[in-house]
């Protein structure tokens, strides 16, 4: 199968396939929604971080006729919700991990009376002393998971790290940390079930993963694969928020409709969703490297530790690709990393857009310029030196078989931003002015799709059906969440069936009426789906011909009438693949070993960053991100989603901080929980290289997630560029860049305006 | 949203002598309500005890903007867009004309009142810095009749003010002596737009000879509400702006304020930012009095 | 049960509607409930995100900040009265070119931002783009998008939306 250079439909600006209707405000989000009969469910939650459930009582002030009440005792199969461990509850059923915890549900078909009754159900408990920290859970004065409260561990090793500490010419260390980081898509999460003898379960729901809030339902449900259906309604952001949490909120929706026998809507407001639903997970890397005396790496030894909150959810994955994206784009023969991801009792953490890696990289990437500064190297110059080339090997040992263009991408990213001429000009007028500028780059790779072996695990099925009256559907359970799901799978198909884009639509993201196709996760929409997409297309085009007189050349008319041809003998017209690993993908789970991932984006952010030492706040002035993720499906998009993702880089980086409060989050409101606005996010400029990569669909690769890796280590290397002072942990606030200011530098310096 | 529109009562009188007749009759029982900017939010979150309510919006008798002689009347009810779209504000209270454009977003700006920011007394309010500098009169309103007192002293602790419970916010009235002063107002937020203050400062003053002879410092975020820092004003009156000045002043400026740690920002910050602007103003008035 | 409540008139997309409902509640659960206007959402209930933007009586307001009785004899404008003839306007057709909605949360507040700094100021610039939006949160798009959006929107006649080759409004 060829990666075509010229295509019709693929690599043109199509309109969004569910545009309009967004346009128009017409698309139907979830509480857009009823169902006759409605109730509306509310949750009662803990409201301490740790301890055992003494009792759980009623105030008699409410009628508690009119409501209907579920807790643990009234979950039909398991009590919990299936991720990768199935340890946390669908409901706390004796005790609690943290606050916020989910106790009871409470029904009623008035909205305002469900939501009051809340504060009328009194639970006592008796406190159990809580731990937040990765320190303390280290240290296991409490054990609040397992055995040792240790979630997962890695060991990923290279060559043998520890013999090159006697030769190396230069031992660098550094510790960095990242803070928690709040999805804050614009829609809160929220979910409408239905239950009847009949049917069993019924959801809809703003989500990422209809299968997997399908496998939950079914284990908590105790039912088989034809009585629970999952059907995705538009959804109005993710970033990876809803990839576990509405598998929890749908088993609360459908308990309370099989328990009232009323559909139910839940629908979290804002403040509860904040509190109540998953973050990024914070993270602490410590690094040692060894270098010889040109600069070249000799030996990268990581120590990672990830906070993973109460319960496991999707901690291990996380920490599985954190690992795997730790020691950057660098070529090096020596390599270990430690990593464990530790229990707290903290509101559980989840998948966020970059899942580990924007930890890891930030880490490397600010670790390469202090690095520099140590052993007074430019911080573009160690970098080359260093680079990932043809045929290199990773930590992992993958040995890269793709064209690997860093050297190209750090040319054109510099070219680009007058890197070189601005230091210089930012040195001298930073002498002499209250605003400091500098800037800084970053340089990483996203690998796409799941690790090693994990595609072939989730043994995807896709495919196309063509309806009787004439419209091709896309049948895969990958969402759209506004990351152009719907039209690239459809320009895809479109492109190799070589027929109109118009004919073609996505079929309803129902698991009644879609096969597994895996979830909509870790970068793989395009490349793994979108292949299997093109393969079922271009089989069903070979059907066609073979079986139906299609001709070698032929019209969309012509094509829907030999579908309809096919149709007289077949009764259906339909075409699935399999997902089929590309040759050569060697993955070891117990040494961490092998090709991590079928393919990688590359790329190279450059930022500017202003720091006004008057008011300590640190300003992204321009962006320029420069990248390579195989062929660009389509350019609004593909640019739209770098856009996106830097923007929510530059809010990890300056801007958006959890502030806890006994684990769970204490600044729950949009004024409290500051992501940058219009007049906040710079001028950014976007540029692709591309090189097909021939096993993803028309030679594409995973784009959605790179974008978060980058802005923040390029963004604190700014700034230490601006200020000579390094900072090691985001987010930076302005509290926090006056503090490092302060302490590195005299109290009384004059400023001239 | 937390708010149950079904358990508070709103009236809409639609005109100012009905509901002062209100106040009067039951004070302390209706609780005045013009744009909704601050009232709603408290309504989505849960949390406004405010089981009666009676609507400000529409009343025009509250909303207009004269220009008199000396001074500028401001009706309690007039909005941001109000004032930035006035060209006598514009012009000759451009401090003021900042402070609304700061007020959150366009959409908040239609329908947030001066009187309302004023009266819902936060220590963030971001129009108090520039009122102060311009050394602002508040008039209140009631059946009983009017008066008036300095903006300074309207606010007398956390959320609290002189206005009686029979009482309105009716007007503010800043006089124009100070559009020939050395003017200042800066705001320091969590972002560029829609971010309330961690601290704000502005700053009016009169330089004869070099040497500061009135000089009306504002803060906002640095103390229980919106203050003149006066302590500071006095040390530099009869003082020539300088490197000197501004350290000195720094000084007593560090003694004076009691900002807070809270959910925004710290203590230590404020402290050091306050006295950060008070002395990017000094050293600008001394740059522009040597003409440079 | 509404019938309890007393009457509050207002124009919607010019048409006149009358609801019942108790007076403190928000117009954006009014549009939503009452008059089955979806467009728009609730994003956050302290009018920070922008998502429930309408247009009222010539400016842009937060309806989740409005209680419904100080809504009695506006003029409203939502989403849903951009389009018209069938056509999309073209601020629509300018936002469908560029790419700028994704999720499509915030669209209908971000449309209802940009008809309104359009009506005041027919070619803004980029600053003045920025100010325009700033109180519409978007998290998909980093405004980029958003802004060639507008600009694009700037250089078309807004006065009509018969644009040769606009999308149908269905």
């Amino acid at each position: 199968m060829s990666t075509h250079a010229t295509t019709r439909v693929v690599g043109a600006p199509v309109p969004r396939k569910e545009g309009v209707d967004k346009l128009l405000g017409r698309a139907c989000y979830v509480d857009d929604l009823q169902r006759e009969g409605m109730w509306y469910g509310a949750t009662v939650r803990s409201n301490i971080p740790r301890g055992i459930i003494r009792s759980i009582a009623f105030d008699r002030k409410v009628d508690w006729n009119e409501f209907v009440v579920v807790t643990a005792a009234d979950v039909p199969g398991e009590n919990h919700i299936h991720l990768i461990i199935a340890d946390q509850p669908c409901l706390a059923d004796g005790k609690v991990n943290h606050r916020e915890e989910p106790i009871v549900l409470i029904a009623h078909p008035d909205r305002n009376k469900a939501r009051e009754a809340v504060s009328a159900v009194k639970i006592e408990y008796d406190p159990l002393p809580p731990i937040f920290t990765i320190e303390e859970s280290e240290r296991q004065d409490q054990v609040v998971w397992g055995a040792d409260n240790l979630l997962k561990s890695f060991l990923l090793e290279k060559g043998d790290v520890d013999s090159a500490w006697a030769h190396a010419a230069h031992i660098v260390e550094g510790e960095y940390r990242t803070g928690a980081q709040e999805h804050l898509y614009i829609e809160n999460n929220g979910m409408i079930a239905e239950y009847s003898a009949e049917k069993g379960v019924t959801v809809w729901g703003s989500l990422q993963c209809p299968y997997y809030v399908f496998k939950s339902l079914r284990s908590v449900f105790d039912l088989p694969e034809d009585k629970v259906r999952v059907i995705q309604t538009e959804t109005g952001g993710a970033f990876g928020g809803k990839e576990d949490y509405p598998s929890n909120l749908a088993c609360h929706a459908a308990l309370l409709a099989m328990k009232s026998g009323h559909p139910v809507k839940m629908v979290y407001d804002r403040m509860e969703d904040l509190a109540a639903t998953t973050k990024r997970h914070p993270a602490r890397v410590r690094h040692r490297t060894a270098l010889d005396s040109d600069g070249k790496l000799l030996a990268i030894d990581i120590d990672l530790a990830t906070n993973g909150g109460a319960y496991a959810t999707l901690s291990s994955t996380v920490l599985s690709r954190a690992t795997l994206h730790s020691t950057g784009p660098y070529s090096c023969p020596n390599v270990r990393v430690r990593s464990r991801a530790w229990a707290t009792n903290m509101v559980p953490f989840g998948a966020f857009r970059g899942f580990g890696a924007p930890q890891t990289i930030f880490a490397m990437e600010r670790h390469m310029d202090e690095i520099a500064a140590a052993i007074g190297l430019d911080p573009v110059e160690l970098r080359r030196r260093n680079f990932l080339h043809d045929g290199d090997t990773t930590a992992t040992e993958q040995v890269m078989r793709e064209p690997v263009i860093l050297d190209r991408l750090m040319d054109r990213a510099l070219e680009e931003s007058d890197y070189y001429a601005k230091r210089q000009r930012f040195a001298a007028e930073n002498r002499v002015s209250a605003v400091k500028r500098g800037m800084g780059v970053a340089a990483f790779y996203h690998g796409s799709g799941f690790t090693g072996s994990g595609e072939v695990v989730l043994n995807s099925l896709a495919g196309v059906d063509v309806t009787p009256d004439g419209r091709v559907r896309v049948l895969v359970s990958n969402t759209e969440f506004g990351q152009g799901t719907n039209t690239i799978l459809t320009q895809v198909a479109a492109e190799a069936l070589g027929i109109d884009y118009a004919r073609v639509e996505m079929a309803p993201p129902d698991t009644g009426q879609v096969p597994n196709s895996g979830p909509t996760v870790a970068s793989r929409t395009s490349m793994v789906v979108g292949r299997l997409v093109e393969r079922a297309s271009v089989q069903l085009v070979s059907l066609l011909r073979a079986q139906a007189g299609l001709g070698a050349s032929y019209t969309t008319e012509e094509f829907f009438a030999a579908c309809e041809c096919y149709r007289q003998a077949k009764g259906e017209v339909l075409s699935t693949c399999r997902y089929e690993a590309p040759p050569g993908i060697k993955w070891d789970d117990q040494k961490y070993h092998g090709e991590a991932y079928p393919a990688f984006a590359w790329a190279v952010y450059v930022a500017q960053v202003a720091v006004d030492t008057v008011t300590y706040s640190a300003e992204v002035e321009e962006f320029w991100a420069v990248q390579e993720v195989g062929r660009v499906l389509h350019p609004v998009l593909a640019a739209g989603q770098i856009e996106g993702g830097i923007a929510q880089g530059v809010g990890y980086a300056l801007y958006e901080k959890v502030v806890w409060q006994d684990g769970s989050m204490a600044n729950n409101q949009m004024t409290n929980y500051i992501m940058p606005t219009a007049e906040d996010v710079p001028p950014i400029h976007v540029f692709f290289e591309e090189i097909p990569f021939r096993h993803g669909a028309f030679g594409a690769k995973g784009i959605g997630e790179l974008p978060h890796d980058g802005p923040a280590p390029a963004i604190l290397n700014a700034i230490r560029d601006a200020t000579g002072v390094a900072f090691n942990s985001i987010p930076l606030l302005p509290e926090d860049l006056f503090a490092g200011l302060a302490a590195s530098q005299p109290i009384e310096e004059p400023i001239t305006l | 949203m937390r708010g149950n529109a079904e358990l508070h009562d709103l009236i809409a009188p639609g005109n100012l002598t009905a509901v002062l007749d209100l106040l009067a009759a039951e004070p302390g029982k209706w609780t005045p309500i013009a744009g909704g900017t601050e009232l709603m939010v408290a309504f989505s979150a849960g949390r406004l005890n405010a089981p009666r309510l009676v609507s400000l919006w529409g009343i025009r008798d509250l909303r207009f903007i004269e220009r008199r002689e000396d001074s500028i009347a401001i009706g309690a009810g007039t909005t941001f867009l109000d004032l930035r779209k006035n060209a006598a504000i514009a012009s000759e209270l451009r401090l003021l004309a900042r402070a609304a454009s700061w007020i959150g977003s366009v959409a908040n700006q239609s329908r947030a009142t001066l009187g309302g920011n004023l009266v819902n007394g936060s220590p963030a309010a971001d129009s108090s810095p520039a009122l102060l500098a311009y050394d602002a009169e508040v008039e209140m309103i009631s059946l009983r009749g009017r008066r008036r007192t300095l903006y300074a002293e309207f606010h007398t602790g956390y959320k609290r003010n002189v206005l009686a419970p029979d009482e309105l916010l009716y007007a503010i009235h800043v006089p124009l002596r100070f559009a020939r002063y050395r003017q200042y107002l800066r705001k320091v937020g969590t972002r560029r737009a829609m971010a309330i203050a961690k601290v704000a400062l502005g700053a009016t003053a009169m330089l004869e000879e070099e040497v500061v002879r009135e000089i009306r410092l504002g803060a906002a975020s640095l103390a229980p509400y919106p203050v003149r820092l006066r302590r500071t004003e006095a040390a530099l009156i009869g003082r020539k702006p300088s490197r000197e000045t501004a350290d000195a002043a720094r000084e007593v400026l560090l003694a004076e304020v009691k900002p807070i740690d809270d959910i925004r920002s710290t203590e230590p910050y404020r402290r050091r930012v306050a006295a950060n602007l008070l002395e990017e103003f000094l050293l600008g008035l001394q740059r522009e009095g040597r003409g440079a | 049960m509404s019938v309890l409540w007393p009457a509050v008139r207002f124009t919607v997309n010019g048409e006149v509607r009358e609801v019942h409902a108790p007076p403190m509640k928000r117009l954006l659960d009014v549009l939503r409930e009452e008059l089955k206007l979806t467009g728009a959402k609730e994003g956050c209930g302290e009018g920070e995100c922008g998502s429930c933007s309408v247009r009222m009586n010539g400016e842009l307001v937060n309806s989740c900040l409005i209680p419904v009785l100080q809504a009695e004899g506006a003029e409203i404008q939502t989403v849903e009265g951009l389009a018209a003839n069938g056509k999309l306007h073209p601020i629509q057709e300018a936002f469908l070119q560029c790419g700028g909605a994704q999720c499509g949360i915030c669209t209908p507040g971000m449309l209802m931002a940009t008809a309104q700094l359009l009506a005041a100021n027919p070619h803004p610039n980029l600053a003045e783009i920025r100010e325009g939006l700033a109180g519409n949160l978007c998290r998909c798009t980093g405004f980029i998008r958003i802004f060639e959006s507008v600009v694009v929107a700037a250089t078309r006649d807004s006065a009509s939306a018969t644009d040769e080759g606009a999308h149908d409004a269905r």
